[in-house]
């Protein structure tokens, strides 16, 4: 199944946008969901990222990649306002991030989930669910303490939703269990529903398929695929797994010492001179360059 | 089991024990030593203090040693409106004081609640405990230097530091409050034990109470699906800070006399112990611990010399005992094969909540 | 001229502060945990060498060394009893054993000494008054002793945890103390002679205290232990000389406050600057900042 995948997302066109991204050419006509101008930070004097230009389109799969300590998570920290930047702008569905927290973050749209796995460890699943859907399903304090009618209602209408966004993942049935539980790949999993409760319109995975293994990777990239169709939102993910990288991302930006190095398709990365040097060290590309194309597999 | 018919289970064990024991204590009243008599309201007191801090430390995870503070607010607060309404305005009716005291004590302790709450909340676990503290002391030492008297005819006098005022003296600065018309009762006690159950339980299992817990358990993770982490930090100080001022004005409206003294940061400590005891964020256990507790010092009067001695020491062997990893193994494994589960995945699940229930 | 007096007062009580503060940061700092009992165990530590000066007739000088002697004991023996087999557990599980140690104490003492209070012997600091600005600055013995011994103990802690092998294992172990198991310190080695450090310190502070304000309980200890820790936090706790600053500025304000602004309110104004300072610096003067990572 995921061979079909691969070549469906293979076959997208991508077309320049003004600035130097690409997006799907499905996307051209629709508001972008990010924009990113000069984005940068820096911590004392050390900069993290700089100048980081990119645009993702309302649909699309999007790839950072880069070497250890490249900056990667920094950028999503930057863009759910973990940190705020020093330099540049970040527009979300063409609204302007500037002076928004982490909260207004999520209520503009950006979801996310973290590298070391972040769960409300000691809740149970379903619980961790209804917290994502904090925003969505909403009543009062004061409705929930005494228990009037439209608690029940807000209630069931939680229950549901959640039990619908965790069969996405098949795991409906482990509602009542504790999320600190669960095996660590339940647990990434989780962490998406719970980011996708929030209702996002721009997912962010850090490293979605860390410690997974080759078959649970797979059914991974079938899901991201699936989520992307079934909500129509944009996917932007971390990841080490060039085989997931190039499987199924359709706009790929590799970062390097906190800048962007590379843009473009997973073809044109692949081939890519700087990204292959940025991966393997200069001594190595001609090595590389003979060994074949799939040079960044670090 | 899931997990809801076992929270069902759980809640009505809590009020289903509370209930009984008030239905059995006022059956037998007549039969209880007059000094257990005497320990009924206090115990009451208590429980809704522990099951009020449990809220700020359980359940939304940061350690607070000033609770003893909001108590002395409410205390203060309900001996004065009391008395105020009966030297003042010659109201006699003592239930409608006493209710209107728990009122008005609650409503300034959750003011005080969420002045403090500001600061602070923007500090994050030592500091915060060493600020809750502080506060604390702040109030006591403050309320050492309040004056107030009370003229026929309703008004109030206040006075700092300066004792010479018009009227009857209501609050004489470090005496405290003297002659104070004993109103509280053992029912009142009850119906506000039972009303701190119900908003604690209640407000856990839903909405607010998830995204209180959310922040206890993954502050960042709770901000990143859009819960602002201090508006529900502050608002379990703030329902917490309520419900101890409540508990203060009963406490307060139980004595002939009460001084500021009474509510040093050690009484803010006890409160502590009896949720630690209980298991943090166990309400249940908050309301166990803090009956036995508050009765086990006075059982223990035969061995007066030694009973805080034997406190002190039952309290370290509790700690030492449910908290080391040998203990805790033993434990998780006859809990293991009580429930039918792998007693080992039941050292792992332990080991869980002991990190996250932590004040850390 | 009132005004020099009080603030030589104000330094003076600083000191003692400081001095305790330093058992308590330097716990936290090793320990990661609030040893609450420190304060009665400056009060231990006073007890001790009352006894030693009023019954055993013990020269000044050795009751000082009965005491600490003693005291280190006691904090050895309470690490190793009640706070050793805590290590992995929560810290507020470490904080209640330490409330229930501060307890155990008290109760000890008033059993052993009884609730009354003892007035403390003058002999130990038996120092002529020194007389400045033709008698219009009077500043006591003991004064001038508590301020004095609190440099020197200052000078000698630091030297001792920048140049002995001891003093890096803790700097180590307060870094990492996984890592520095592996580079093989001995953890609780280092963890129990950090306690008998600060509980020998303790002592010194006991009796300064109790020759400054004579009078000995079972409770002595608990509010000055309260205010030392606040000193401890106001400098940024696990900071050394954190502690040190933070115990003067304390006795200072203290002072100060109470002489200048309302004596009953004194406790309230300490406090008071406790919350402000920790609202501009969240962890403390000179604590680090603590990022989270994500």
């Amino acid at each position: 199944m995921s061979e079909t995948i691969r070549k469906r997302n293979q076959d997208t066109k991508m077309v320049p946008v003004p600035s130097t991204s690409i997006i799907p050419e499905r996307d051209i006509d629709k508001m972008p969901v990010l924009e990113c101008k000069h984005l940068g930070i820096d911590f004392g004097g050390l900069t993290a990222v700089e100048d980081f230009n990119l645009i993702i389109g309302k649909t699309e799969i999007a790839g950072l990649i880069g070497p250890n300590g490249a900056g990667k998570t920094t950028v999503f920290n930057l863009l759910t306002k973990v940190y705020e930047p020093t330099r540049g702008s970040v527009m979300i569905n063409g609204i302007d991030m500037h002076g928004m927290d982490t909260v207004d973050a999520s209520r503009h749209g950006i979801a996310r989930t973290f590298q070391n796995i972040r769960l409300f460890s000691n809740m149970t699943v379903e619980d961790n669910v209804r917290i994502g859907l904090h925003n969505q399903v909403r009543y009062g304090m004061l409705t929930g303490i005494l228990r009037l009618p439209g608690y029940w209602k807000k209630e069931r209408e939680q229950h549901e939703k959640a039990m619908e966004l965790l069969s996405l993942f098949g795991m409906q049935d482990m509602g009542d269990m504790q999320a600190g539980s669960l095996p660590y790949g339940a647990q990434r999993r989780l962490e998406i529903v719970r980011a996708l409760a929030t209702n996002p319109s721009l997912l962010l995975l850090d490293e979605p398929a860390a410690g997974m293994n080759p078959h649970e990777t797979q059914e991974l990239m079938d899901n991201i695929i699936k989520i992307r169709d079934q909500f129509q939102i944009a996917v932007m993910l971390i990841e080490h797994d060039m085989n997931l990288v190039m499987g199924i991302c359709e706009g790929i930006c590799v970062l390097n010492y906190g800048k962007i190095i590379a843009k473009g398709t997973a073809e044109e990365i692949q081939r890519n001179p700087v990204v292959i040097e940025a991966y393997l060290g200069k001594q190595n590309q001609a090595e590389a360059a003979e060994a074949g194309k799939e040079a960044p597999k670090a | 089991m899931n997990a809801k018919r076992k929270k069902l289970i759980y809640n009505s064990v809590t009020f289903g024990l509370v209930i009984l024991t008030y239905v059995l204590c006022s059956v037998f009243y007549k039969d209880m030593s007059r000094a257990l008599r005497g320990q009924l309201i206090p115990i009451c007191c208590w429980i809704v203090m522990a099951v009020s801090l449990n809220l700020v430390v359980g359940i939304s995870g940061e350690l607070s040693l000033g609770h003893a503070g909001f108590m002395s607010i409410g205390a203060f607060t309900g001996i004065i409106l009391s008395g105020w309404m009966q030297k003042g305005f010659l109201i006699e009716d003592e239930t409608l004081r006493l209710v209107l005291a728990i009122v008005g004590g609650g409503l300034l302790a959750g003011i005080f609640g969420f002045l403090i709450g500001i600061p602070v909340l923007r500090l994050r676990g030592d500091y915060l405990a060493i600020v809750t503290l502080a506060f604390g002391e702040i109030i006591r030492n403050v309320l050492n230097c309040v004056y107030i008297s009370v003229e026929e005819g309703g008004g109030l006098h206040f006075g700092f530091i300066q004792p010479n005022l018009p009227g009857t003296l209501l609050l004489n600065g470090p005496n405290g409050a003297v002659s104070v018309a004993k109103i509280s009762t053992f029912l009142c006690g009850f119906i506000l034990v039972m009303l701190a159950l119900i908003v604690v339980l209640n407000l856990m299992n839903s909405r607010t109470g998830r995204a209180i817990m959310a922040t206890r358990d993954n502050r960042i993770a709770a901000e990143s699906v859009g819960i602002n982490v201090t508006k529900y930090k502050m608002t379990a100080f703030v329902t917490a800070a309520a419900l101890a001022g409540m508990a203060g004005a009963l406490f307060g409206l139980n004595y002939s006399t009460l001084i500021p003294g009474k509510f040093k940061f050690d009484q803010s400590i006890n409160v502590l112990v009896f949720v630690v005891m209980g298991g943090i964020g166990n309400t249940l256990g908050s309301v166990i611990s803090a009956t036995v507790l508050t009765i086990l010092p006075e059982m223990l009067r035969d061995f007066a010399d030694y009973r805080m001695l034997l406190y002190a020491v039952l309290l370290i062997l509790m700690m030492l005992l449910t908290n080391t990893p040998v203990t805790r193994a033993f434990f998780g494994n006859i809990r293991g094969m009580l429930t039918r589960r792998g007693p080992q995945e039941h050292v792992e699940a332990n080991r869980g909540t002991g990190k996250g229930g932590g004040a850390k | 001229m009132i005004f020099l007096s009080n603030l030589v007062n104000g330094l003076s009580l600083g000191s003692i502060y400081a001095i305790i503060a330093l058992g308590y940061t330097m716990v936290y700092g090793i320990a990661k945990m609030l040893n609450f009992a420190h304060g009665d165990v400056i009060m231990v530590g006073a007890y001790i060498a009352f006894c030693a000066l009023q019954y055993w007739g013990m020269p000044p000088i050795l009751a000082l060394l009965a005491a600490m002697g003693l005291c280190t004991v006691l904090g050895i023996t309470i690490e190793g009893l009640a706070y050793r087999p805590l290590r992995q557990a929560t810290s507020l599980a470490v904080l209640i054993t330490a409330i229930g140690m501060s307890y155990l104490l008290q109760n000890l003492a008033q059993l052993i000494w009884g609730a009354n209070p003892k007035s403390f012997p003058p002999v130990m600091i038996q120092l002529p008054t020194l007389s400045l600005f033709g008698d219009r600055l009077k500043i006591s013995g003991v004064t001038i002793v508590t301020i004095l011994a609190n440099i020197v103990i200052m000078i000698l802690l630091t030297a001792f945890i920048s140049r002995t092998k001891m003093g890096k294992a803790m700097r180590c172990v307060s870094e990492d103390r996984g890592a520095a198991e592996l580079m093989g310190i001995n953890v609780n080695r280092t963890i129990s002679f950090t306690f008998a450090v600060g509980s020998a310190l303790a002592a010194v502070a006991g009796i300064l205290l109790c020759s400054a304000y004579p009078i000995l309980m079972p409770t002595t200890g608990s509010m000055p232990g309260i205010k030392a820790f606040t000193a401890a936090v106001f400098g940024g706790i696990g900071s050394i000389p954190g502690a040190m600053i933070g115990g003067i500025l304390l006795g200072v304000i203290e002072i100060l406050g109470k002489a200048y602004i309302s004596t009953e309110l004194g406790d309230a104004i300490v406090f008071a600057v406790l919350i402000i300072v920790l609202l501009f610096r969240p962890t403390g003067l000179l604590g680090k900042p603590i990022r989270e990572k994500v």
